[in-house]
This record gives structure tokens, C-alpha cells and sequence, in this order.
């Protein structure tokens, strides 16, 4: 929302110091986006008028003008706009001129014809940002005078306000002014009224067909118009706001609502006279002041022309283009009305179509700032119509439904509850009154009567919001609670952190990709694609599936990454999945659970069961090593599902090789995958100190051969069992396939501490023991070599 | 005598001479025994003592005997240590290498690994928070319209809820269920689950339907803080932004609190935190916790107060690191995650 501080200050006695307003706006919540200064004098442009143009033979993209400055001497001046004609006054930077954009304008010649200055355009002089050609001013102006003194151009500020969604009154300098007037403790003024001519009373028919979508609408007569254009003030202030100046009765009625907040519409009264305000019937066509026709479904609230049925308007949004105000327009019906901001906004984003008087209706404008407003419409077209006659008799058709003031109770020690100050009831008087706040006190409570451009203040908290405003936040000083619970990481976040730095141990790099996937990504590395969550309104369809696992993420980095040679790739990340929970009506949010990944490039199972283990240490847990179900995705036989009992949390090795060749990836990628929920969640108790047990121990070394087919965690199971509860550690320290083994077999050679406690084990007892762990190697498929 | 005398120091300076050239410990070792020993010069010398018959004479030609055999003992002694260092020298010669050679090797110059910048940032502002008495709360990231929305002040059709461009998952009734755009609603699972008094932080992911550009991403981090005691003030909330301006940036870094509209706080604010240079950041949003808030949370609001806040971790780390475009940071490409150890 652009600004101007000469409205401000036409409203306020605010003081004549952009930043100082700047500063104020900012404390109060208008947070400004930036500070333009608009009109400043150009020194050495001035006023001349155009005696007579020639061309040259040798130039035909210029033209040469001799002007006048009022002087009677003839300048000459090279041109090359074409806009400009014998009679026209213009703008003349004379030599010596710095333009707002820092050039110098110097004797120049062309053809060796000096120039002796420049003729402007309004993007030139700064006043616009889009012209076509010289700006032309008024046949009657002075000569040899800074043209934005005839403009009536004056030097402004204009300030872009980033406006919150609770001060709609502030989409007008109106309410803007009352703020800073409040802020700055002086009085608000307001518009300037002048007394326009009172006319006989004509009052317009008004019917309220939809009162719960507008259950306001006021209209009223203004007699004596000529359609012509608008003083410069109105221009300027209208310019320097950012919009078009079109005729003396579209400037004064956009000025009204740039002011006040109110978006109104004039219509020639010749055509309109009465109005209703209803549904459109489904189909019914209104073309509206942009040109288009806009198809109407029921949804949507027109206005109409009572007399014959005819929409005039889209309510709230747009006029139609039919009734506009023509130049031989000299009555108007001066419509202003109240739109139930829901209905607005939804309609606005039905026909993709939003205007200044839509941007403030959908917020909320005052139901009763009516009155003034005409007021003010009227003051603004007086300056051009000296005939001009405001009727009396305005409708204001109105339905109980219409917001009026409320009265809201706040209780004192509430307010210091939440501010932590102790306000009498003058203090809270004084801060509220200002700003259109009627409060009288009852006791230890308030009763407080909200105004109605104040529709965001319902309740208590909204008005001790309004008191911290204007007492101001940073008197409301800074104390540190003291926190009466301890800061600390729980044992899931301790545990989740102990993971991420074995992952840096591990030289293992986190990467973040998107948990949205692309139709097939799943597929693509071997998994389920069939149950997952789409995104109902995806940016992209690439973006529109809710993983199930990092893998599709972690992989398509670590393909993106070989393709650009880096020399080594190992990936991790800890992250949600979605999966789709099993009965959406009873637990209509997925099952989301949190993952942890790692892919290796150029690695094969080895690096991943290593990782495993290390998590496993980390984390004081385990799991088995099923290779009898080969997980999805992974390589069907240099990979194993991590399960516990029935419960499969995840899977090691490597990538299937089908998988690698689906994303262009050479070599083995070694994986790990876990359902790091679960292991996070487990509280593993203390570990109790062990005495250490300094009698000899003695090694066995066994050396097995064991069909392919058996895993050799079997083996060591049963090794383990046998050994009994003299075994202080077992390894699998040699594996030999070749000759003096079987085809299809191995050899596994087990080394095995034994240990007793309050003893040294004989000859005899190691012996046995040595006996039953080759009978349980037996047994479990292996026979000693 | 004097032939004598003659005779012993021509036969240590012979044997001194042997021990010079010896190779190894024990030629030193054979060359004493060989000098001392019965056929050895100076052991012929000592067997040849009984033929002289003058006492004093005898005595002093033993005398110059035990006196020279113990010099070639010293010497031996001597010759044998510097054979055995160079010995020593020889085995740990063998062994060198080249350090400068080896720390380039693969496997030795392995660098550890990373974590992203983002976590990096999260663990430093969780500390800070830890440290201020804050715990740590956490919730899912597909949310329900309840939690994102309604229960922080937004029914159904409220305006504010155009703030946030919001995901939707394709389910029904659709609209039910979305990826949160704010860690907010964590703040009403905490209230539900945790007995009050509450102090939490909680980061998280979250989601705006926003095309992506350097300074927007549609998956980002947010950080949110909640406070819920009793007699909780607008004071405390500006107190603790500015204690963690001070703990996280420095104790010459201050903060302000400017008035702003949130759906669930009010009293609303932005706050910005000061440079020393005088610039400000503009940093997040914050306000005491609206009334309706604390009740949709199961908590009385006439009982309980509090205030929150909350900022964006991809900014920070942006800045921290100056990062010019964050789409680099969500890139994956080892060649950015490996700069930031």
C-alpha cells in the first residue's frame, strides 16, 4: 500500500520528517518497505511553449523545435518525440540541467545545429514511470515556470507500506493518519470538507436481495457534474499513488477510497437510478471496466440496475463497463456498500480478478465511513464543478446483519498479565481514545466499544494488543523467565546425534533430498510403488509422491555426483518417510517414521555391514542377518534383510545391479537402510562392570568345511552353544574356497577363547570342550577339516 | 724392563688396531679373547711374568700388563656399543619412509564425513536453547488441517490461512491432510502431551508451495520456541528473543520487537536482531500465545500464558556460510557438502 505523506499530513500535524514517520510507522506495525521521494524539483527545466517545428532534410528521426520561454526569444532544440505540435507548452531542460538521472545537458549539435536544451517527458522528469512521448502541458500555462508548479506537482514522499492482515482501516491514509496522530499525541483531522451545495432530496431506491453477502448499500445523487479533468492536486496525488488519472469523477471516487478506505462507484444517473443487489443467475454475462465479459454463476453478487434487471456491477469487485460515467454525464448515483469479506474473496479467486476496491472489501472497510465519504467525493468534484449539488435523501439500505461497534470487556489484571504493566484507567484511556477506542471504566474491568473500521477487534486479547501497540513494545521492557525445567536433549535426540557424528566418523556425507519423488522413482530402485501418498496440488508432477524410503533421493544423488567424476560418493541421511497408514478413516495421517540411509559408491557389502555394526555399537543394539528374504531393491545375493524375529527394520549390501543399471551407475554401491525409529527409541540400561577374570585362557582354533548354502552365523551359534560358559570371545578368522575344499563348500576357520572363572581350565577340560563344539559343527551341516 | 714395557704397548696398539677394524660385536668379542687368551700377546706377556726376577721389576711389568688389558677392555666395550648402534641404525634405516609421501596416500588422507548445513545449524541453535532452559519437541511433518490450522486460530475459510501456499495430500476428505507449512503445530501436540510448564523448541521440516529460487525452497527448516507458565509477559518473550540474540550471535548483537499480525499470538510481533555495524536482520515472528491457542491446547488461559516464536534455519546457515543461492544447499553435490566440515 503506497502512502503519500502530504495526505498524512493534510489529516494530522504530523511532523514534515520522512524518516521520523518512517520510524513511527515501523513501531506501530505498518512495516515500511521502502521511502520514495516523488516530485522534487528539476532546477532549469521551465515552461515553453512550442512556436513552430521543421524538419530536416538529413535527419529524419528528429525534429527541429524552436520554442519560447516567455522571453520572446526563439531557442532552438532538437526533438525527437513526435507527440508535439506549433502551440504546445512543454517542459525545456535549458542548458546546465542535471536530469533526476544524473545527466548534464549540454550544448549538443546535430548536423552542426546546436541544441539549446531538451524538451521532457514525464519519465524524464521523474513524475511517471511510462509515457509516450513529450509531457504536454495545459495550452494556458505560464512560460519560462517549473512546470510542477503548474502541475501542481508537489514534492512528496510516498511510503510502501507491508500491511498485516488485522489492519484493514490502514488501506486508507486515514487510518494511517490516526495511528501516527495517536503515536505522535496530536489530534486527527481528517479529510478537508468543504460545504458543497445542498441539493433537494432525491433518495435512489435500494433492495437488498442477498443481505447476508451485502447487508449494506448506500447510494446517493450528485447533481451539476461536468466530466472533465482533474485539478492537478488530484492528478499529482493520484500519480504519485500509482494510478491513472481519467476524469474529474473516476479521480475524485478512486481519490475517496485511496483517502478513506472506501471504494465507491459512480454511475451516470441518466442510466441508473435505482438499484438492487442480488445473485447472478447462472450464465448471465457482465462486461466489466477492464473489458471482459465475465460469465456469472450464482455464487457471484451483482449489482443491478432495478429498473430493468440489468447487472451494472460485479459487487465488490468491478463496475460494468455499460453505465460507466460518459462526458455528458451530469448527474451521478454515487454507490458505496458494505460486502461480507468471505463472499469477496472467493469470488475474487473464482474469476482471477482483483481490484483496489476488492483488495479492501475482502479485508473489511468501515460499514458506517459512508457519509464522509460522499463528503469527501463531493469536496474533491466541487474543485471542478462550481454547479455541483450533493442530494439529500442518501440511502442507506441496511440489514441487522451489518457489523456495527462491539463492546468487549478487558480486564485490568489481564492487561498487566499479559504486558506486565500496571495501567490506571486514565493510561488505558489515553492510549485507546486516539485511535477510536470508546472505554469507560467499571471496576477492575474495561468496557471498551471497538470502532468499525476496527473489524480485526473482537475481544479482549485483540484490545490489549491495541494498548501495546500504542504504549509501545519496546516499553514494555525485556526479563528472562526463569525457566523452571531443565534444557536438555531427550534420550531419542541424544542417541539420534550420537548416529550423525558416527556417520562423520564413518567419513560419510549428509545429503538432504527432496522426500518428494517423481511418478516411478520408487520403481526404479526396486520398491513397492503401488501404496504411497500423492500430493493433491504438486508444483510439478516430478515433485508429487511422498517417499517411502531414502533410497530413491540418496541414490539419484549418488548418480548425480559419479556423473560430475566425484572421486568418492558416501551419502547418508537421516529423514521421515511416509508410508500410508493401514485405515485412513481411523488414522488419517500416514506412518510416518523417521529413516536412516547410507549409499557408498565404488563399495561393496562389506562397507555396509561394517556401518551396521558400528550403528549397532552405537546405538547398543542388534538384530539378525536374514538372507533368506532378500529385501527389495537390494542385490539378491550380497545383501540380507536386518530383522528382528518377524519384524524387518531394514537391509544390507549392495544395490541390485538392476537398480544400478536403471540410474547409469557403475560399480557396486554398498547400502544400508534402517528404521531408525525403532532402534532411537530403546533405552538400553546401564552396562554393570564385569571383574575381570586373570586366569590363563586357552585358544582352540577350528577349522570347518560348510556348504555355500548354510549361513555361517549358524555355525558360529552353534560353536557358541557348545563352548558353554567358559567362551570368552569366538571369531571367523580365516575363510578359504580352492583346493581341499568342495566345490560349493568353504572352509571357515573359528578361533575360540576359553576362559573359566576361578580357575585354570586342564588339558582335559578343554579337550571336551573342544569335542562337543566339533559334534555341534556336526550337527549344524559342518564337518571339521 | 724396558723391552718389556715395549712389547705391551706394541701389542695394545695391535689389538686396538684389530678392534678398529672389527664388524660385528662378536669379532670384537674374538679379538679380546684371542689378545688375552694363553697364546695371545699380551696373555704370552703375563705367563712370561715368573722369568723376571727382579720383584719391583716384576710387579711393574704386571702392573703395565693389567693396566693395557683393561684399556682393551674399555676399548672393546666402547667398539662394541658403537657397532651395536649402527646396528640399530641399519634395522631402523630400512624402515623409513616418506610421512609427507604416505599422508597423501587415499586412505590415509580420508577426510571425515559431513553433516549438512542445515543439521549443522539445527544443533547449534538447539544448544543455545538447551542452555536457556529449553527442551527439545518434535512432530510429524504430514499434518492435519487441525493442527496446522484450526486449532492455531484459523477455521476453516479464515483468511490468514492464504499466508502460507500449503501441500495437500491427495486423500479424502481432501484438505484434511497436508504437509505442515510451519512447525506450529507442534506446539499444540506438546500442550496435549506435555504437562505445563513448558519451555520447547522445535525444528523441523517444513513445506510451501513455492517454486524454488536462491532465496526460496519448497521443502525448508524452521525453528519454533514455546514458552507456557504461569505469568508469562510480553517482557519475557522480548527477554528471551534478546538472551538468545545475545547466546546464539554474540552479546553485541541486540534485538527488537516490532508490532505484526499472527493468527495464533497476539500481541504479534517481527523481531530483527542488530548488528554491531548498526544493520539489522530481519529474523522471524513471535507474540504471546493467543488465548484460543492455549485452549486448543487443552490449557486454560485464565491458568497458563506464554508466548512463541519462530525463525528459518536455511537463512541462517545461508548466511552463516554465505551461501549466495540455497538451491545449492539441497543440491547434494558432494563438491558444496564437503566445504563445511
Amino acid at each position: 500500500m503506497r502512502v503519500l505523506l502530504s495526505i498524512l499530513r493534510e489529516f494530522a500535524d504530523l511532523p514534515n520528517d520522512a524518516d521520523l514517520v518512517a520510524t513511527a510507522l515501523n513501531s506501530l506495525g505498518m512495516a515500511v518497505e521502502s521511502i520514495e521521494e516523488v516530485g522534487i524539483p528539476v532546477p532549469g527545466v521551465v515552461t515553453a511553449r512550442i512556436v513552430r517545428t521543421e524538419r530536416h532534410p538529413d535527419a529524419d528521426k528528429v525534429t527541429r523545435c524552436f520554442v519560447d520561454t516567455g522571453d520572446g526569444r526563439e531557442m532552438h532544440v532538437w526533438c525527437g518525440a513526435t507527440n508535439m505540435g506549433a502551440g504546445d507548452v512543454v517542459p525545456l531542460a535549458t542548458i546546465g540541467t542535471t536530469m533526476p538521472d544524473g545527466r548534464g545537458i549540454a550544448r549538443r549539435g546535430i548536423l552542426g545545429i546546436d541544441s539549446e536544451g531538451m524538451l521532457c517527458s514525464p519519465i524524464e522528469l521523474g513524475i511517471s514511470t511510462e509515457s509516450s512521448g513529450l509531457l504536454i502541458l495545459p495550452p494556458n500555462s505560464p512560460l519560462g515556470v517549473d512546470p510542477f508548479v503548474v502541475l501542481g506537482i508537489e514534492h512528496d514522499v510516498v511510503f510502501d507500506l507491508d500491511l498485516t492482515r488485522n489492519r484493514p482501516e490502514c488501506w486508507g491514509h486515514a487510518g494511517v493518519a490516526r495511528d501516527l496522530a495517536a503515536h505522535f499525541h496530536v489530534a486527527y483531522r481528517g479529510p478537508r470538507l468543504s460545504s458543497v451545495k445542498h441539493g433537494d432530496a432525491r433518495s435512489i431506491p435500494v433492495t437488498l436481495s442477498d443481505p447476508s453477502r451485502c447487508p449494506m448499500f448506500s447510494a446517493t445523487v450528485l447533481s451539476g457534474v461536468v466530466v472533465t479533468s482533474s485539478p492537478n492536486w488530484v492528478q499529482s496525488r493520484l500519480a504519485h499513488l500509482g494510478m491513472r488519472s481519467i476524469n474529474n469523477v473516476v479521480d475524485a471516487s478512486n481519490l475517496v477510497m485511496l483517502e478513506l478506505n472506501q471504494p465507491n462507484h459512480a454511475y451516470d444517473y441518466a442510466s441508473v437510478s435505482s438499484f438492487d443487489v442480488r445473485r447472478a443467475r447462472t450464465g448471465e454475462v457482465l462486461r466489466t471496466l477492464d473489458g471482459v465479459d465475465r460469465v456469472l454463476t450464482d455464487e457471484d453478487l451483482v449489482i443491478v440496475n432495478a429498473a430493468d434487471g440489468t447487472p451494472v456491477g460485479l459487487g465488490g469487485i468491478m463496475g460494468g463497463l455499460e453505465s460507466e460515467v460518459v462526458g455528458t454525464t451530469s448527474t451521478v448515483s454515487l454507490e458505496m456498500a458494505w460486502f461480507e469479506p468471505d463472499s469477496i474473496r472467493f469470488t475474487v479467486n473464482r474469476h482471477g480478478l482483483r481490484s483496489e476496491a476488492s483488495t479492501r472489501f475482502e479485508r473489511g472497510v468501515d460499514p458506517e465511513g459512508v457519509v464522509i465519504a460522499a463528503d469527501r467525493f463531493a469536496t474533491i468534484l466541487s474543485e471542478t464543478c462550481p454547479d455541483l449539488a450533493l442530494h439529500e435523501g442518501m440511502t442507506i439500505a441496511r440489514d441487522a446483519t451489518c457489523p456495527s461497534a462491539r463492546r468487549v470487556t478487558v480486564r485490568r489484571h489481564q492487561i498487566k498479565r499479559t504486558l506486565g504493566i500496571d495501567l490506571s484507567v486514565n493510561d488505558v484511556i489515553e492510549l485507546l481514545k486516539p485511535i477510536g477506542f470508546n472505554v469507560t471504566a467499571a471496576g477492575e474491568e474495561f468496557e471498551v466499544v471497538t470502532p468499525t473500521f476496527r473489524p480485526d477487534c473482537e475481544e479482549e486479547i485483540d484490545i490489549i494488543e491495541e494498548i501495546a501497540r500504542h504504549y509501545g513494545y519496546d516499553a514494555l521492557g525485556k526479563s528472562v523467565p526463569s525457566s523452571t525445567v531443565h534444557g536438555r536433549l531427550s534420550l531419542v535426540q541424544q542417541r539420534r546425534r550420537a548416529v550423525r557424528r558416527l556417520m562423520v566418523a564413518l567419513g560419510l556425507d549428509e545429503a538432504m533430498p527432496s522426500p518428494f519423488l517423481a511418478p516411478g522413482d520408487l520403481r526404479s530402485v526396486g520398491l513397492i510403488e503401488d501404496d504411497v501418498l500423492q500430493l493433491a496440488n504438486p508444483l510439478v508432477a516430478e515433485e508429487s509422491i511422498l517417499r517411502t524410503s531414502l533410497r530413491p533421493g540418496l541414490l539419484s544423488a549418488l548418480a548425480f555426483n559419479r556423473s560430475h567424476r566425484a572421486p568418492r560418493v558416501a551419502l547418508w541421511e537421516i529423514g521421515h518417510v511416509y508410508p500410508p497408514s493401514d485405515d485412513k478413516v481411523d488414522q488419517p495421517l500416514p506412518g510416518e517414521y523417521e529413516q536412516l540411509c547410507i549409499v557408498v559408491a565404488d563399495a561393496d557389502l562389506d562397507t555396509a555391514l561394517r556401518q551396521w555394526n558400528a550403528l549397532c555399537e552405537c546405538l547398543a543394539v542388534g538384530a539378525q542377518l536374514d538372507q533368506s528374504r532378500i529385501p527389495d531393491g537390494f542385490h539378491p545375493t550380497r545383501s540380507a534383510t536386518i530383522a528382528r524375529g518377524k519384524q524387518q527394520i531394514g537391509a544390507v549390501g549392495e544395490v541390485s545391479p538392476v537398480v544400478l543399471a536403471n540410474l547409469g551407475i557403475d560399480g557396486r554401491v554398498a547400502c544400508l537402510e534402517v528404521d531408525l525409529s525403532i532402534l532411537l527409541r530403546e533405552t538400553p540400561k546401564p552396562v554393570q562392570a564385569r571383574d575381570i577374570n586373570r586366569f590363563p585362557s586357552s585358544d582352540i582354533d577350528l577349522a570347518f568345511t560348510m556348504s555355500e548354502e548354510a549361513p555361517a552365523t549358524t555355525l558360529q551359534r552353534a560353536l557358541r552353544q557348545a563352548a558353554g560358559a567358559n567362551l570368552v570371545f569366538i571369531e571367523l578368522f580365516d575363510v578359504y574356497r580352492g583346493a581341499g575344499v568342495d566345490d560349493g563348500s568353504r572352509s571357515l576357520a573359528f578361533r575360540l577363547r576359553l576362559q573359566k572363572q576361578g580357575g585354570t581350565l586342564t588339558d582335559s577340560e578343554i579337550g571336551e570342550i573342544r569335542d562337543k563344539c566339533i559334534a555341534a559343527a556336526k550337527k549344524s551341516g559342518a564337518s571339521l577339516r | 724392563m724396558g723391552t718389556q714395557s715395549g712389547e705391551i704397548s706394541a701389542a695394545l696398539s695391535r689389538a686396538l688396531e684389530a678392534l678398529g677394524a672389527a664388524s660385528s660385536p662378536e669379532d670384537v668379542r674374538s679379538i679380546v679373547s684371542q689378545v688375552t687368551g694363553k697364546r695371545g700377546s699380551l696373555g704370552l706377556l703375563k705367563s712370561s711374568l715368573g722369568s723376571i726376577a727382579d720383584i719391583e721389576e716384576r710387579k711393574e711389568v704386571g702392573a703395565s700388563i693389567n693396566a693395557a688389558s683393561t684399556r682393551l677392555a674399555e676399548a672393546a666395550d666402547t667398539r662394541i656399543a658403537e657397532l651395536s648402534a649402527s646396528e640399530l641404525h641399519r634395522v631402523i634405516e630400512r624402515d623409513r619412509v616418506d610421512v609427507t609421501e604416505r599422508a597423501l596416500k587415499t586412505d590415509v588422507a580420508a577426510r571425515l564425513g559431513r553433516t549438512h548445513l542445515v543439521t549443522q545449524a539445527t544443533e547449534r541453535l538447539e544448544d543455545v536453547f538447551i542452555g536457556l532452559g529449553f527442551q527439545i519437541a518434535e512432530g510429524p511433518e504430514v499434518e492435519s488441517d487441525f493442527y496446522n490450522f484450526e486449532a492455531l486460530n484459523m477455521p476453516p475459510s479464515h483468511p490468514a490461512r492464504s499466508m502460507w501456499d500449503t501441500l495437500f495430500v491427495d486423500q479424502d476428505p481432501q484438505g484434511s491432510v497436508l504437509l505442515r507449512t510451519h512447525t506450529s503445530p507442534v506446539q499444540i501436540r506438546v500442550m496435549q502431551e506435555w504437562p505445563p510448564p513448558i519451555y520447547a523448541i522445535m525444528p523441523g521440516r517444513v513445506f510451501r508451495r513455492d517454486t524454488p529460487d536462491a532465496t526460496h525452497m519448497p521443502v525448508f527448516h524452521q525453528i519454533e520456541g514455546m514458552v507456557i507458565d504461569r505469568n508469562i509477559t510480553f517482557a519475557d518473550l522480548a527477554g528471551t528473543i534478546e538472551a538468545f540474540t545475545k547466546a546464539f550471535f554474540g552479546s553485541e548483537f541486540t534485538s527488537r520487537l516490532r508490532p505484526s499480525y499472527f493468527p495464533f499470538t497476539e500481541p504479534s510481533a517481527e523481531f530483527d536482531i542488530r548488528r554491531p555495524d548498526g544493520s539489522w536482520i530481519e529474523l522471524g515472528g513471535c507474540g504471546m500465545m493467543h488465548p484460543r491457542v492455549i485452549r486448543a491446547g487443552g490449557l486454560d488461559p485464565d491458568e497458563w500464558s506464554g508466548f512463541a516464536f519462530g525463525f528459518g534455519i536455511d537463512r541462517m546457515a545461508k548466511e552463516r556460510h554465505g551461501v549466495a543461492d540455497l538451491r545449492d544447499m539441497y543440491s547434494n553435490d558432494v563438491r558444496f557438502l564437503e566445504q563445511f566440515p
